[in-house]
């Protein structure tokens, strides 16, 4: 059979999922991240990671970067839905192969363990510009930016040197060069 | 300095000058110092109804009915969570409405207090946008924008949460702000090009089709009116949704009748077979669509709607036009005109056999029913009904369930603002309250509600509303013990398992009109119908008409579920050949 969408066909078809970053600048007021995210939930869409905060503090604007997968048909949905939220300025919408734009996440790690432990767990994190936050004598805190996967697989190397606990913000997003979202 | 306004007399100051005149809503405590200011603002009447979400649904049938924003006031707590469904039903529908809900004072918020439940987070998802007032400051521009929320793009419902405390506040008012746009959100995004193309792909059809819906409604009068002209001009067929009744006269030789599930063969079938669809203002509904994979295939699909989240959501189509239907409608025609301006002659022989083909259709007769001497036929009663009552320029509304469909299928609109039904959320109950608020609307029209016996007791208590305010609505039941549609499914894919849809101990209707102090009227043979319905037209007082009808009618034509258009159940006989297997039985 081939594939629908109404809510009351089947599907057997699985359609390709691509992951799509999308930015929205809402009016930083109450229950505004309830909307988004309830316009998610409420319609079955997906959130990967989740990053929000207030970028202009004169016109008291938040950026919300949500990191989500879905069909392009349900990409398009999330956008047009999101636009028509009244606190909603605009909604950028970018793939996660998209090379015209930056991708980052950032993650702390707790360290406890030896001093070469330590310092190997610090190694192992180079690639990643590693801040050392806080040493004793026992542990460690760095933090590193990078992408999701680097993170993801970050964290489990480090579980040989003494990894106990860690921390990690969604996606935030921005174009190369000049250009600024319109 | 300016004078000081209470939060109370701002409520109703900014009701004043958004030109309401009717509010529906019920008092309570965390509201009473709106309630207490209501006797100093003359041009605004209250309509105390006996359950808030028969506030909502008679708030829907004034704004549907009037084209005005309907006005709900409901306390907090209770209040509030009665009003959800007709929120939801406003949501689905389209309909515009603002509620002003009462909150316990602000310092209280969050502590669990007497009556109090988070408004603003249950109804986020079902209102077009919701406001919790914690500033009296705020008031008055926060009002005014959730009418123009309310009212603007695509209609809907809003809610302003209004804390005790603020509402005794005193500020200065401040008077509605003309915005010229809404957040950066226009509503037209269409271009000459756009209509252009529109036009081409109309002049190269040869099977074309309308579909037509609530969107030509919402977009006001002139709008129906421009329906016309092209439907006219075009000499296109035309085929409307549920909501969409009334935009297109049901009497005219170029109307199809309604499509969907119980549609007429004619209408769906030439939604399947055209090779041009131009979608005005619906949105691709699964009750539309039947089976989404097998519908429309040849045809090429244009969609016409403010709304850009409907384009592409349920069905790809290849020229999209966002826009206010009215000003859609009126650049095609206008192009139309200076571009093709034989179009009619030129198009007539193109699409003869297009034409000869939905005659076909046409005589199949989809419509008919199998009479009967003994019982009313429910089909009968609204044929009947229509025949006496439609030099009236009569409003319907409706229940849920086969009188709805049986409703939308014999009773033939000619204007819009006529049809008062709940289609998107199905709400049973929506008919009475709803007639309540068209009546308050149009005190000197015929207004009936075509309900079903098992839906009316739902909302029943708004007969009460009827009779305190003199509105003289006629609730035509037809009565046949069951729920009817969710006995014909359950023969039709439950093996005739009527599990609880037969309503033992029904009240009878005739004495609870009595007991209400408004008219009942009982008729029980199709050779007495004319003239009990004749004496119900003659009565100016509320009506309750008990129409005993047959109990296992079914509704056809009918669409089985999970079933494209062009396979539909005729009659009782083609019942038997077209049984619902497999994967349709789990659809709704």
């Amino acid at each position: 059979m081939p594939n629908s969408k109404s809510a009351y066909s089947f599907s057997n078809k699985k359609e390709k999922f691509d992951t799509h970053i999308i930015v929205v600048w809402v009016d930083n007021e109450a229950g505004v991240l309830a909307r988004v995210v309830g316009l998610f939930s409420g319609r079955g869409y997906n959130i990967e990671s989740l990053a929000v905060a207030q970028v202009d503090e004169k016109l008291k604007i938040s950026r919300i970067t949500i990191v989500t997968t879905g069909t392009p048909q349900v990409v398009n949905q999330i956008k047009l839905q999101l636009r028509k939220l009244v606190p909603v300025h605009k909604v950028a919408d970018f793939k996660r192969e998209d090379k015209a734009v930056i991708f980052k996440e950032m993650a702390l790690f707790k360290i406890v363990g030896p001093n070469n432990k330590l310092e190997s767990a610090l190694k192992a994190c180079k690639k990643y510009n590693p801040v050392l936050l806080d040493k004793t004598k026992k542990s460690n805190v760095i933090q590193i930016t990078a992408l999701r996967r680097e993170i993801d697989k970050m964290s489990k190397d480090l579980k040989k040197f003494g990894l106990v606990s860690v921390s990690r913000t969604g996606a935030v997003a921005m174009t190369r060069g000049a250009e600024i979202f319109k | 300095m300016s004078k000081l306004y209470s939060g109370a007399e701002i409520v109703f100051k900014c009701m004043e000058d958004q030109n309401v005149d009717h509010i529906f809503g019920y008092p309570g405590g965390a509201v009473l110092p709106i309630y207490d200011e209501l006797q100093n603002f003359k041009s605004i009447k209250h309509v105390l109804v006996r359950h808030e979400q028969g506030a909502g649904h008679a708030a829907e049938g004034y704004a549907r009915s009037s084209g005005k924003p309907g006005v709900i006031l409901v306390t907090s707590g209770p209040g509030a969570t009665n009003v959800v469904t007709a929120l939801t039903d406003a949501y689905m529908d389209s309909i515009p409405l603002v509620c002003i809900s009462g909150q316990v004072p602000t310092h209280l918020i969050g502590t669990d207090a007497f009556q109090e439940c988070d408004t603003t987070g249950i109804t986020r998802p079902c209102t077009k946008h919701n406001w919790l007032v914690k500033d009296i400051n705020d008031l008055a521009s926060t009002i005014h924008k959730a009418f123009e929320v309310a009212t603007t793009g695509r209609p809907g419902p809003v809610l302003v949460d209004i804390p005790k405390d603020i509402q005794f506040q005193k500020t200065k008012y401040s008077k509605p702000k003309k915005e010229k746009k809404l957040n950066g959100k226009s509503h037209n995004h269409f271009n000459q090009n756009s209509i252009d193309e529109l036009i081409e792909l109309m002049s190269k059809s040869s099977k074309p089709i309308f579909y037509t819906g609530g969107g030509v409604i919402n977009s006001g009068p002139k709008a129906s009116e421009l329906l016309r002209e092209l439907v006219y001009a075009t000499g296109f067929p035309i085929t409307s949704t549920l909501q969409g009744l009334g935009s297109f006269p049901g009497d005219d030789n170029q109307f199809l009748g309604m499509l969907g599930m119980h549609g007429t063969y004619e209408a769906n079938n030439a939604m399947h077979d055209c090779d041009l669809m131009i979608n005005i203002g619906a949105r691709f509904d699964d009750r539309i669509t039947g089976k989404i994979d097998e519908f429309s295939p040849k045809s090429k699909k244009v969609h016409i709607d403010i709304d850009p989240s409907s384009i592409n959501k349920n069905v790809k189509v290849d020229l999209a036009i966002v826009g206010d239907v009215k000003t859609v409608l009126s650049s095609t025609l206008k192009s139309l005109k200076q571009k093709k301006s034989k179009f009619l002659k030129s198009n007539k022989q193109k699409t003869s056999k297009w034409w000869e083909k939905i005659q076909k259709w046409r005589s199949v007769r989809s419509l008919d029913y199998i009479g009967s001497e003994e019982t009313i036929k429910p089909q009968y009663a609204i044929e009947r009904l229509y025949e006496l009552t439609k030099d009236k320029d009569s409003y319907i509304t409706t229940e849920v369930g086969q009188h709805q469909m049986w409703a939308a299928q014999h009773y033939k609109f000619n204007k819009p603002n006529r049809w008062m039904t709940s289609g998107g959320l199905g709400t049973m109950g929506y008919g009475l309250p709803a007639a309540v608020g068209v009546q308050v609307a149009h005190p000197k029209k015929l207004v009936i509600d075509i309900a079903g016996e098992a839906s009316v007791l739902m909302t029943i208590q708004e007969m009460s509303t009827a009779v305190q305010y003199n509105l003289p609505i006629k609730i035509f039941i037809l009565n046949n013990q069951y729920m009817g549609m969710v006995r014909q499914w359950q023969e039709l894919l439950h093996d005739k398992n009527y599990s609880e849809s037969y309503t033992a101990a029904l009240p009878d209707f005739v004495k609870l009109a009595e007991a209400y102090n408004c008219v009942g009227i009982r008729a029980k043979t199709p050779e007495e119908l004319d003239d009990k319905i004749i004496e119900m037209l003659n009565t100016d007082r509320p009506v309750i008409f008990d129409c005993m009808v047959d109990k296992v009618e079914n509704c056809f034509p009918m669409i089985p579920s999970g079933k494209p258009h062009n396979q539909m159940i005729l009659g009782p006989k083609d019942q038997e050949n077209k049984k619902i297997t497999g994967k349709g039985k789990s659809l709704v």
